[in-house]
């Protein structure tokens, strides 16, 4: 019988039900029976939709999370992204997915050369264990794309 | 009586398996918050994440609800015509060893009570309002707000004279087991502490941070409302917020706590 | 649901084009729409904040949309440049149409 769980809180597991230590990399946080998740693929249809047939560059971003949530609602993300933020030379947006979350938007964050630096952090929520992609749009049209796998854990007695 | 025991063991063996992660790798800040007799608070077993959560006083959702209880501290309720601020001023001077020695026992009711039941006997007998909710927005936020003054000075409930018998009753409840799972508060925060519990990393079980805005509830919550949840979680039954059991539990927990740093409100999973 | 009191953390002084950084968190459950109701077993609708401005005497300096996967009482730090004296202005607009804001103002020498 699958249970429902809901986003926001975890149901509690029966302890007994599963034997075994060490961890386990699959949380369903936020999964309703018959609703699908999103796949690496709709990710690459996300990021195509904003920038055509673009090829994607590798570098200049860096993104910085937990290697293990220790709670997939609230995982730490900050994201840099190496430019000289001028008005001529600057990241105009940086968009982040997740590719295994029920939907794979996750935000857009919109820079100007009044920014200084392209840097922020905030709070994400995580499903499972996935990779966080993001796509960083210059200038100049060139777009950059980094990801970074975070391990999501279900607790073992969370009260 | 043998086969509750056998499966009480089996089921020990089950959860506080593989060793476990090392404390080690949740070091930050270990001299702060650890007494000279090696006791930890909760913040060293938490990720470093989430102590960066916790450090940020800018960033810890709790002081949300911080805000609003400074909010509510001068705010005139009641047919007196009062606010906290009315008798106590300032918080800072008039509550600052609050957080750090309640729960105190009180004469009239002949029992120890804790910083929510104190708020609440303020407002219904002084202000002549109503008592504010268990896990209510208010109650939250105005114990935040109070124990928040106490913040980084050692917790020192007393827990002689009067208070003796409380003190028991709690800690003869921290070592009673309970529920289908046949647990008690010590297998998990004494005897384990340090060692996974499945994916939870198990900590001392310290009340130096509550309310604390756990991660799980995505808001904070009290101590009592976390006592509900581990009981829950042995399949026992949870008592009710307040209660005689829990306030005893409180004292006990505040002498398990003594001389670590109040850290109201503490970010938690 | 009590209107959302936003915090903010703006360096009250900073040098000209001294980058600064900022700070924000509002209480906000930030409702993603795939939770069910433990009763009625229906979906609760979503209810998040979508949109984050910050402004910087009237000029817009960063933005950006959220989506259900950001946390509840979401916090969000970037950086600026401190250009002249003056107010920064914070929105954040709600699904439901809402707009909350606050604002800190900052004073910058040369």
């Amino acid at each position: 019988m699958k249970s429902e769980i809901s986003a926001n809180a975890m149901t509690r597991r029966d302890m007994l039900a599963v034997a075994g230590a060490g961890i386990l990399t699959a949380a369903t946080i936020g999964f309703v029976p018959g609703s699908a998740e999103a796949k690496p693929a709709d990710v690459e249809m996300a990021v195509k939709k904003l920038i055509g047939n673009k090829a994607t560059k590798s570098g200049r971003i860096k993104i910085d999370m937990p290697q293990i949530a220790e709670n997939g609602n609230t995982v730490p993300m900050s994201v840099t992204v190496d430019s000289p933020m001028s008005k001529d030379d600057y990241v105009k947006t940086v968009h982040v997915f997740a590719e295994l979350n029920p939907r794979p938007d996750v935000a857009s964050f919109h820079f100007t050369p009044r920014s200084g630096v392209a840097y922020v952090s905030t709070r994400m929520r995580m499903a499972k264990t996935q990779n966080i992609v993001a796509v960083a749009e210059m200038s100049n049209g060139d777009v950059y794309m980094a990801k970074t796998e975070v391990k999501v854990t279900i607790g073992g007695c969370g009260g | 009586m043998r086969k509750k025991l056998v499966g009480g063991i089996l089921t020990l063996g089950i959860l506080f398996g593989a060793g476990g992660v090392a404390m080690s790798d949740h070091v930050k800040g270990y001299d702060t918050y650890t007494t000279k007799d090696g006791r930890h608070s909760g913040y060293v077993y938490a990720a470093k994440e989430t102590q960066a959560i916790q450090d940020d006083d800018l960033g810890n959702p709790a002081y949300l609800w911080l805000d609003y209880g400074e909010e509510l501290w001068s705010k005139v309720e009641g047919e007196a015509g009062k606010s906290c601020a009315s008798c106590h001023k300032d918080a800072a001077t008039s509550m600052k060893t609050a957080g750090a020695s309640y729960p105190k026992f009180d004469k009239a009711s002949g029992k120890p009570i804790n910083i929510e039941q104190r708020i609440n006997k303020c407002r219904t007998e002084n202000m002549k309002a109503k008592a504010f909710k268990y896990e209510s927005r208010e109650l939250l936020s105005s114990t935040i707000y109070v124990r928040n003054q106490s913040r980084g000075l050692p917790m020192s409930v007393k827990v002689d004279g009067d208070m003796k018998p409380f003190f028991e009753k709690g800690k003869a409840f921290y070592e009673k087991r309970r529920g289908l799972l046949d647990m008690a508060c010590k297998h998990c925060h004494q005897d384990n502490a340090g060692n996974m519990i499945r994916a939870n990393l198990l900590s001392e079980g310290m009340s130096n941070g509550f309310p604390t805005y756990r991660l799980k509830w995505q808001k904070p919550g009290s101590l009592h409302r976390r006592f509900r949840g581990c009981n829950k979680q042995v399949r026992a039954t949870p008592f009710g917020y307040g209660s005689d059991e829990y306030t005893n539990l409180e004292v006990y927990l505040g002498w398990r706590a003594r001389g670590i740093k109040v850290e109201a409100p503490a970010v938690r999973n | 649901m009590a209107k959302p009191k936003p915090r903010l953390s703006v360096p009250k002084n900073a040098k000209k084009g001294e980058i600064i950084t900022i700070k924000t968190l509002i209480s906000h459950k930030m409702e993603s729409g795939q939770r069910k109701d433990k009763k009625t077993g229906k979906k609760i609708p979503r209810k998040i904040i979508n949109k984050f401005v910050a402004k910087y005497n009237g000029e817009v300096v960063f933005q950006s949309d959220w989506h259900p996967a950001i946390s509840a009482n979401p916090y969000i730090s970037f950086k600026t440049l401190a250009t002249e004296s003056g107010t920064m202005e914070f929105s954040w607009t709600d699904d439901d149409g809402q707009v909350y804001s606050k604002s800190a103002k900052i004073a910058v020498t040369q």
